[in-house]
């Protein structure tokens, strides 16, 4: 297929593979930011094209698993409203909240609704005037701008009956604070290409130059992401630290102004809690006052339900690559994509699910020659 | 007393009107003159045969010496209607597969509909006439059947049952259970095209995906396979729910073996693949109807996938991997990169991703 094939040829991939090992003259510890990444990464196997050239941890980046707990617990109360039609992308359907998951509460007669665009909520919302109509508005900057075109249309149309309960991180904060982290091991970034087709890169130059860390905006296709490695490895090797862009066919340097202009109009940065890490200082974004009647929160009083994680879920842990999946020891026991325990196992964007699904028996397996 | 029903001269009654319903309604579950009208009109004349008409409490059959088998399955899918069949035309189709799977050649078909109150008859007309026309075009008459009527919001439009009964064929035991260690596995051909054929006209998911479902009756081209392996065939399973992915799981799991693919090998239409990327699905795990994985003995394989190549439904058969000793239980991929995965079952439906 066009645009697609090209960026999956097996010839040029162990290509690329050999000249990273070539390059790499010390173990470097790289993490790929995006859960889009980690996906290609596992069930391509490029980790192990790279196996003892390059660690790769598996960074925060998967909107589903960052969502903190008591975000679902808070979608899971408006689920169950009579008055609501609660819409979602697919893949929060079974986040795990503190008693159960969207699908279960689904099943007991909720309106729950799976939708592909956050317009198609709000469409959802006009032709029910009678019902409220909830979107479950989570990512990162990637969805930031459909989702405040949403809000923004709901406006303009004056839909009242349409709100949105809003779980937006951002990029930057957390890779701040995962330097910022005393045992922090990355020593270089594969930034996301498509938080960055959006934003650019200029955010990223002040923490390549303060933490002396060298980040690639990368693609999402095998060959991008063996590009961006090669490229992360190359400023290793030569002591540089600076902020390229393997992803030039979609990013720019100043990203997609118009879409930025409409997310800074609808929201502004909060503070937000991260499932597995906590809170980060201003790493969200929140609807701004003029839209606070958007807020399913502000609306229907949610601001009171809490929840705490499982003790037994080790999610933060591998979210800032202090562990692999597979080191936590619930993994594969009591926390399978069946039961999952952590939002990392439930997505298949999330690092402990890609782990169990593509790789969890791949130390059994017999050594694979390459293919020549 | 209506005038219709009044007493005219001559002490005539008139009959009740021949209303012409244009959707289904409570009445038509009566058992009543309504119950009648539905089967007289909208069944019999597309599936009559000298069984069925009958219509006595049971199809009497006669059936040859030897082993029978005998399937079920319901269907329950929306839309309706999609490119490439209707809901009609699955029914017949998925069940005679299922017998052609197990060797058997099908003989007879029962149908057990639920109608919703309110199912529009051109809809139903279509539906009957698809199954009509796949029965038929598979030799395999329909004997018995029912129908209910159900409240409006208790159904999906129309819900099918289908029973398939089929005659074993002597020498010729496939299933999920046989695959041994060299075997090859052969897909009949391409993958992924009744999933995204009913994904793409699921409402608010319209996309311009050119991909028909490939729903269509496979024991002609089991036959294919039967004749060109010699009857050696050790496994055979239709992909449908779950996808290739999870077929072949369950023949690694059944028989005992590993099975490895070469992801280069597989052979998926370019629309299928673009609708999946676009909606963050893997191929492997969507829906097929009309295709099916045979695990025969590597020294056969060529010759299968030759003859299966000289049959309209199996153009595009091709070997895509092997089983093997090591690893049983598990379906291992090797990726056109040169790494290596484990294509494991999924725990529900596949969930489309946020971004």
């Amino acid at each position: 297929m066009k645009y697609l094939s090209e960026y999956r040829d097996g010839a040029i991939a162990r290509g690329l593979a050999q000249k990273i090992r070539e390059t790499a003259r010390h173990p470097w510890v790289l993490m790929e930011v995006c859960g889009g990444q980690t996906h290609t990464i596992v069930k391509q196997g490029l980790d192990e094209l790279l196996q003892g050239a390059v660690e790769m941890i598996h960074g925060p980046g998967c909107p589903v698993c960052v969502t903190p707990l008591e975000q679902i617990d808070r979608a899971l109360a408006l689920a169950a409203r009579p008055d609501v039609i609660f819409t979602s992308f697919g893949d929060m359907l079974r986040v795990p909240g503190s008693e159960c998951d969207l699908f279960q509460i689904r099943a007991r007669g909720a309106q729950v609704k799976v939708v592909y665009s956050p317009l198609d909520a709000l469409e959802l919302a006009r032709r029910n005037p009678d019902k409220q109509v909830v979107f479950f508005a989570v990512g990162f900057e990637t969805t930031a701008p459909a989702n405040a075109m949403a809000v923004w249309r709901a406006k303009e149309l004056g839909v009242d009956n349409f709100s949105v309960l809003v779980s937006h991180v951002t990029v930057p904060p957390a890779m701040v604070a995962l330097l910022e982290s005393p045992d922090n091991r990355v020593q270089a970034f594969l930034a996301a290409g498509h938080v960055c087709t959006v934003m650019g890169w200029t955010e990223y130059e002040p923490i390549a130059a303060k933490y002396k860390v060298p980040i690639v905006v990368t693609g999402f296709e095998p060959l991008d992401i063996l590009e961006g490695i090669l490229m992360a490895v190359q400023q290793l090797e030569s002591g540089r630290h600076e902020v390229e862009n393997q992803y030039a066919r979609s990013v720019r340097r100043e990203g997609n102004r118009p879409a930025q202009e409409l997310v800074q109009r609808v929201f502004q940065l909060v503070d937000r809690k991260w499932r597995g890490i906590g809170e980060i200082p201003m790493s969200g974004l929140g609807l701004r006052e003029e839209f606070a009647r958007y807020d399913a929160e502000r609306r229907f009083g949610l601001s009171g339900i809490t929840a705490s994680e499982s003790p037994l879920c080790h999610a933060g842990d591998v979210l800032v690559g202090r562990i692999k999946p597979h080191q936590c020891p619930a993994f594969g026991k009591e926390c399978t994509p069946e039961r999952p325990l952590g939002a990392p196992m439930v997505s298949s964007e999330g690092a402990c699910a890609a782990y169990y699904n593509y790789g969890r028996f791949r130390t059994a397996l017999p050594a694979q020659p390459a293919q020549a | 007393m209506s005038e219709a029903g009044s007493n005219l001269a001559g002490g005539l009654v008139c009959p009740v009107p021949a209303t012409r319903y244009d959707r289904v309604q409570l009445g038509h579950g009566s058992g009543g003159k309504m119950s009648a009208a539905l089967l007289r009109e909208h069944f019999l004349p597309l599936l009559d045969n000298p069984v069925l008409a009958e219509l006595g409490d049971a199809a009497v059959v006669d059936i040859a010496a030897g082993q029978i088998a005998i399937t079920t399955d319901t269907f329950v899918v929306t839309p309706l209607e999609f490119p490439g069949g209707n809901i009609g035309s699955l029914a017949v189709h998925g069940t005679l597969n299922d017998l052609a799977m197990m060797g058997a050649r099908p003989l007879y078909l029962t149908a057990g509909f639920v109608l919703e109150e309110g199912l529009p008859f051109e809809v139903l007309d279509r539906v009957v006439a698809a199954m009509s026309a796949a029965a038929k075009d598979a030799g395999v008459p329909l004997v018995a059947g029912d129908t209910k009527v159900v409240e409006k919001g208790k159904a999906d439009g129309v819900f099918i049952n289908t029973s398939g009964v089929g005659q074993r064929r002597a020498g010729f035991t496939p299933g999920p259970a046989g695959a041994r260690p060299g075997d090859a596995v052969i897909v009949s051909g391409p993958i992924g095209r009744h999933g995204i054929a009913i994904m793409s006209a699921r409402e608010g998911l319209s996309f311009d995906v050119q991909v028909e479902s490939d729903a269509a009756t496979l024991f002609p081209l089991v036959e294919v396979l039967r004749e060109a392996t010699g009857g050696d065939v050790h496994a055979l399973r239709d992909p449908t729910r779950g996808g290739v992915a999870s077929a072949l799981n369950e023949i690694a799991a059944q028989s005992k073996v590993g099975v490895e693919l070469e992801e280069d090998a597989l052979p998926v239409p370019g629309p299928v693949v673009a609708a999946c990327e676009m909606l963050g699905l893997d191929p492997m795990y969507v829906a097929n109807e009309g295709i099916f994985v045979a695990f025969v003995p590597a020294a056969r394989a060529e010759a299968a996938v030759t003859a299966l190549r000289s049959h309209p439904l199996g153009r595009e058969a091709r070997i895509i991997g092997r089983a093997s000793d090591a690893h049983p239980g598990l379906v291992v991929l090797r990726t056109r990169i040169g790494g290596t995965r484990v294509v494991d079952m999924l725990p529900g439906d596949q969930l489309p991703r946020i971004c």
